[in-house]
């Protein structure tokens, strides 16, 4: 292929794929319950980022003498067993929850994403090791994987998000090698093979485009939060006294029965953070693939 | 259909090799020493030697690694660290019980999701589609360890109905039971409508009604039956949710099951039982996984003749 025809097709190939795109945006704006989930998932974002703004002070400090408050005008969603303010460990939580939501989410697609390539692309020994690998991965519901992930790493911050990060990779593996099996047999993969071109260069500028889409859709920030909130609420999660939602919840537990705000609240927290999630990840998979509508 | 049963049971064996390869790593993926790990802090070095020894963890891996599957093939999976019980004792003891919640709560999410998902179907974009879809959704996005507690402040606390938690009765089991399935529903009531409203598209659908069938046949014995592969898959998938969902929702009652001997076992580093327990949810996933291989060929003659 020449190199005017070369950048001719990819002009064409970059409309189509703009107008496709413009098609989708028009679509999700229609979209009621998607355009309420953007809007909460706006609202958390901007109460992470204005987190000190909002709330003046160390979430995590103990406060003795005002513990187990009810909601009352100057604590307005009361305040938990060290006399912390519910409110603003909420306000703090936002920051921890997105940070490992986003954070799950990039483990599982750095080390899913080149996985599902190499092993579609390639196929032979790779794909067969990386498969059988995949399939007992799958054996295990994604929860219990984590488990066994934190059970071997140790709790903590950052082996949450590595333990829920690992245990999404088969998922993203066998997404992207059954994208990449389908486009490695296209025309145009194979004219890029035939006109000499690396296979570097095909799987990032060919192969790479085509599984945004299925990735997109797939990408559950939602179950992400709830599987670290899960693992906060069980002690081995996040620890104290980092504002964690699940941890929150897990530690007003004990008070449920004279003080049932302080499980309360969390709880409704994590509830609308992945209501948010759920319902524009819902949008986004009808405006980009109706196919995969449910 | 024999041949097809024989085939499904050999393709788990690969997966089986994976899973015991998985836990024979995971106790040596923990940092140290593993013997010194499972004897504890306070055991003398002639303790953590024995251990080791008897662990065969003085051998060559690969002499290790047969070793491990001789044991796991004679159900010996060790000793737990804390009670120094045998693990299969530990976990047999409390499988009954987790295999009760799960049966009650997939039971009852069929019971409820797979007709929502019908009278949805059948009843696109009205407002009674929206009250499903929209409880669905709902349903999906609430933390199962959240709605336990918010039941048990309902039902326990304020109305004083039934007990917060514990086991004994079968009023222990309705708390919990349809805290499991809430989740579950979710997904099976979405699956039921998609699966339901493509099938009432087709042609055989719209060939039932004009021979003049009545609704109800045409749904049940034309369209449902039709759309129950996708069902049972979303069925079969949901059952590993639960078991992770029963880790969490035992916690909550304080239900005496496996769930909760592991997020115990977590806590006390006991990874004997870790391993155990996890091997069992594990072969119990890939059984009703296989049950429901079989499952389609029941429903889909043509399946067992690919």
């Amino acid at each position: 292929m020449t190199e005017p025809t070369k950048n001719t097709a990819r002009r064409a190939q970059d409309r189509h794929a703009y107008s496709q795109l413009r098609r989708s945006w028009a679509k999700l704006r229609r979209n009621r319950a998607a355009l309420f989930g953007g809007i909460l998932i706006l609202v958390y974002v901007v109460t992470a980022l204005l987190a000190p703004l909002l709330f003046p002070g160390n979430p995590s400090a103990p406060n003795l003498i005002n513990s187990l408050e009810r909601p009352s005008f100057e604590h307005l969603l009361g305040t938990d067993e060290l006399g912390r303010s519910i409110i603003g460990r909420i306000i703090y939580g936002s920051r921890v929850s997105l940070l490992i939501a986003v954070g799950v989410v990039s483990v599982g697609l750095l080390v899913g994403v080149p996985l599902g390539l190499v092993s579609g692309y390639y196929r032979g020994k790779v794909d067969f090791i990386l498969q059988r690998v995949t399939d007992t991965m799958l054996a295990f519901p994604g929860f219990l994987l984590a488990l066994a992930l934190v059970a071997v790493l140790g709790v903590g911050l950052k082996t949450t998000v590595i333990s829920i990060g690992i245990s999404m990779v088969p998922i993203y593996i066998r997404l992207v090698r059954g994208c990449a099996l389908s486009v490695r047999e296209e025309v145009y993969v194979e004219a890029a093979r035939a006109v000499g071109t690396r296979d570097r260069v095909i799987l990032l500028r060919h192969i790479l485009p085509n599984v945004m889409v299925p990735i997109t859709i797939q990408t559950s920030l939602g179950m992400a939060i709830l599987f670290a909130a899960g693992l906060g609420f069980l002690g081995i999660g996040v620890q104290p006294p980092t504002p964690e939602w699940g941890t929150m919840l897990g530690s007003g537990r004990v008070y449920l029965f004279h003080s049932p705000h302080v499980a309360t609240f969390p709880g409704i927290a994590i509830f609308l953070a992945v209501l948010g999630f759920n319902l524009l990840g819902d949008g986004l998979r009808d405006a980009l693939d109706p196919r995969f509508k449910l | 259909m024999l041949q097809y049963v024989i085939k499904r049971l050999l393709s788990t064996i690969p997966v089986l090799l994976g899973i015991s390869l998985l836990l024979f790593f995971m106790l040596r993926m923990l940092p140290g020493d593993p013997a010194q790990v499972l004897a504890g802090q306070m055991a003398s070095p002639e303790d953590i030697e024995l251990i080791r020894h008897q662990l065969g963890l003085d051998r060559p891996i690969h002499v290790q690694y047969a070793f491990f599957l001789g044991r796991l093939a004679r159900f010996d999976l060790g000793r737990s660290a804390r009670t120094q019980n045998p693990v299969t004792e530990e976990i047999w003891a409390r499988l009954p019980n987790t295999m009760l919640l799960a049966v009650v709560a997939i039971t009852l999410a069929c019971l409820f999701g797979i007709p929502a998902g019908i009278i949805s179907a059948v009843r696109p974009y009205t407002w009674i589609d929206y009250v499903v879809t929209s409880t669905a959704i709902f349903g999906i996005s609430m933390p199962v360890f959240w709605l336990g507690l918010m039941l048990v402040v309902v039902f326990s606390v304020i109305l004083q109905w039934l007990p917060a938690g514990g086991t004994g009765t079968w009023r222990h089991v309705i708390l919990p039971s349809f805290t499991l399935a809430a989740f579950v529903v979710a997904f099976i009531a979405r699956m039921t409508r998609s699966s339901m409203i493509e099938v009432l598209s087709q042609d055989y659908t719209t060939t039932a009604r004009s021979k003049g069938l009545k609704e109800q046949v045409v749904i049940i014995k034309h369209a449902l039956k039709n759309a129950l592969i996708p069902i049972i898959t979303v069925v079969g998938l949901q059952f590993g949710l639960l078991l992770g969902g029963a880790v969490l929702t035992e916690t909550v009652f304080a239900w005496p099951g496996v769930g909760r001997l592991i997020v115990d076992s977590i806590l006390a580093r006991d990874y004997p039982v870790i391993q155990g327990a996890i091997l069992v949810f594990g072969l119990l996933y890939i059984l009703v996984n296989l049950v429901v291989d079989l499952l389609y060929a029941y429903v889909d003659p043509r399946i067992r003749y690919d």
